[in-house]
């Protein structure tokens, strides 16, 4: 019991876990999950057998899509998804980095035309060696996914 | 069969294959031998420039009446009721879009013409978005090179000035990496070819080279298109001592290749010395001409099932 986590199971939701630690405030911010209202439970630095440190994010009474949890793949690479209903495990994502990333930012090039228009931002997804480039399909200007986290 | 470019969008250079650049380019030369005054017979265009530029548009709007089509539109888009009215790009173009055959539009703003073509129902041609492309002026580049060197294919293509900034620069390496062209690239510390350029020449195994001086490059330059180094980007004790080393005069030309072209986008300010225009490697003006017949013929094949 002294090892085990005191975080209680949820009955539906969706628990993302195995997020690199430093990344779960990130996601918390990113995905506008406060602003849901709903119960969320997080878990900072946990022990992790693979990782050695983990962040954990428990969302009650929310599913996630694959698309949605593809959106996070860019900020948590490696990061798991469990959509949970009625105790069961629905659905698990295993996080793959998209192709495309749609709407989850604004361009950081502040002269794109994406920025005064009524259209979503829209990045093709690319890795390049250990980084990770956006390519806005508007201004085509291309930036490190390093950039775009700290929007 | 429609020719490959029949109602597209003009809008980026790595949008285009191999082939619709050969196409664009063969157009061009064969409208430039024979001129056919009746292929925009009854089309209207509209030349929407958002921002000046007097050059782009005068020859966009003569190749236009070249092929005997008219157009309407607007030579700075402060002057319009559509900047005053704080009305979106997108339904601008949509408006506009519905009176006319085909849209050519410069814009400020990077990703304009993107954005136009996804509200446009007719073919938007890029005249220039911000800093990003300038589809057009690669076109008559390519254009130029094919007239004065008779291919596009292994030629050494010498790039000199500001690589950094310059788009038209980026553009046209990315057009000529599909035609196995090397690539020298002579340019201030400062001011080098994005790591972005280069890693796609690596990608594809293109061969270049970076050089300190113009005339390590000359003596195996098919083609050096020259740049200006803008003194604005410098502080000016700084720019004296770097400036002379990226002006072309006819001692650095001492070496040159019979066939050795000499490309500017132009306006030169004192990158080129006079006395080089008198030489048979001088061709930025023709160039300039040129853009004429680049776009006669890419508006030619937009608005024609075949040509």
């Amino acid at each position: 019991m002294a090892n085990k986590l005191q975080v209680e199971a949820i009955k539906t939701g969706t628990v993302i876990d195995h997020i690199p630690a430093g990344q779960g405030m990130k996601i918390l911010k990113r995905m506008e999950l406060i602003k849901l209202k709903e119960k969320i439970t997080v878990g900072f630095n946990l022990p992790s057998k693979n990782l050695g440190m983990k962040d954990l994010i428990k969302v009650a009474n929310l599913l996630f899509t694959e698309e949605e949890a593809n959106q996070l793949a860019l900020f948590a690479p490696g990061a798991t998804i469990n959509v949970i209903e009625n105790y069961i495990i629905k659905d698990k994502f295993e996080m793959s980095l998209p192709d495309v990333v749609q709407a989850a930012f604004d361009c950081p090039n502040s002269n794109c035309i994406s920025h005064s228009e009524p259209v979503q931002s829209y990045f093709t997804v690319k890795q390049k060696n250990n980084d990770i480039q956006l390519k806005c399909k508007y201004c085509e200007k291309s930036f490190s996914k390093s950039i775009v986290e700290d929007l | 069969m429609a020719n490959p470019l029949y109602q597209k969008h003009i809008i980026s250079i790595p949008d285009f294959s191999r082939q619709e650049m050969e196409l664009i380019v063969e157009t061009a030369a064969e409208l430039k031998s024979n001129p056919n005054p009746g292929l925009l017979q009854g089309k209207v265009i509209a030349s929407c420039f958002f921002e000046a530029s007097t050059r782009t548009r005068l020859s966009f709007e003569t190749a236009i009446q070249r092929l005997g089509g008219s157009f309407i539109g607007f030579d700075n888009g402060a002057n319009t009721s559509l900047a005053k009215k704080g009305e979106t790009l997108a339904d601008s173009v949509q408006v506009i879009a519905s009176y006319v055959d085909a849209f050519v539009m410069r814009h400020p703003q990077e990703g304009a013409a993107r954005l136009a073509s996804e509200f446009s129902s007719v073919p938007v041609i890029n005249a220039g978005d911000g800093s990003n492309q300038h589809p057009t002026q690669t076109l008559l580049d390519l254009f130029s090179i094919y007239e004065c060197q008779k291919k596009l294919d292994g030629l050494n293509i010498a790039f000199v000035g500001d690589l950094k900034y310059g788009r038209t620069v980026h553009s046209l390496t990315q057009a000529l990496s599909a035609f196995d062209c090397r690539f020298a690239f002579i340019a201030p510390d400062a001011l080098g070819m994005p790591e972005y350029i280069t890693d796609e020449l690596d990608e594809k195994n293109i061969h270049h080279r970076r050089f300190d001086t113009i005339e390590e490059a000359v003596p195996e330059a098919d083609i050096i298109y020259m740049t200006r180094v803008q003194k604005e980007r410098f502080d000016e004790t700084e720019f004296k001592h770097m400036a002379a080393k990226y002006i072309l005069t006819l001692d650095t030309l001492k070496g040159a290749r019979d066939n050795l072209k000499i490309l500017h986008p132009l306006p030169r300010v004192d990158e080129i010395a006079v006395a080089v225009d008198k030489t048979p490697y001088a061709y930025y003006f023709e160039q300039a001409q040129n853009g004429v017949y680049a776009r006669e013929a890419l508006l030619a094949l937009v608005l024609n099932e075949q040509i």
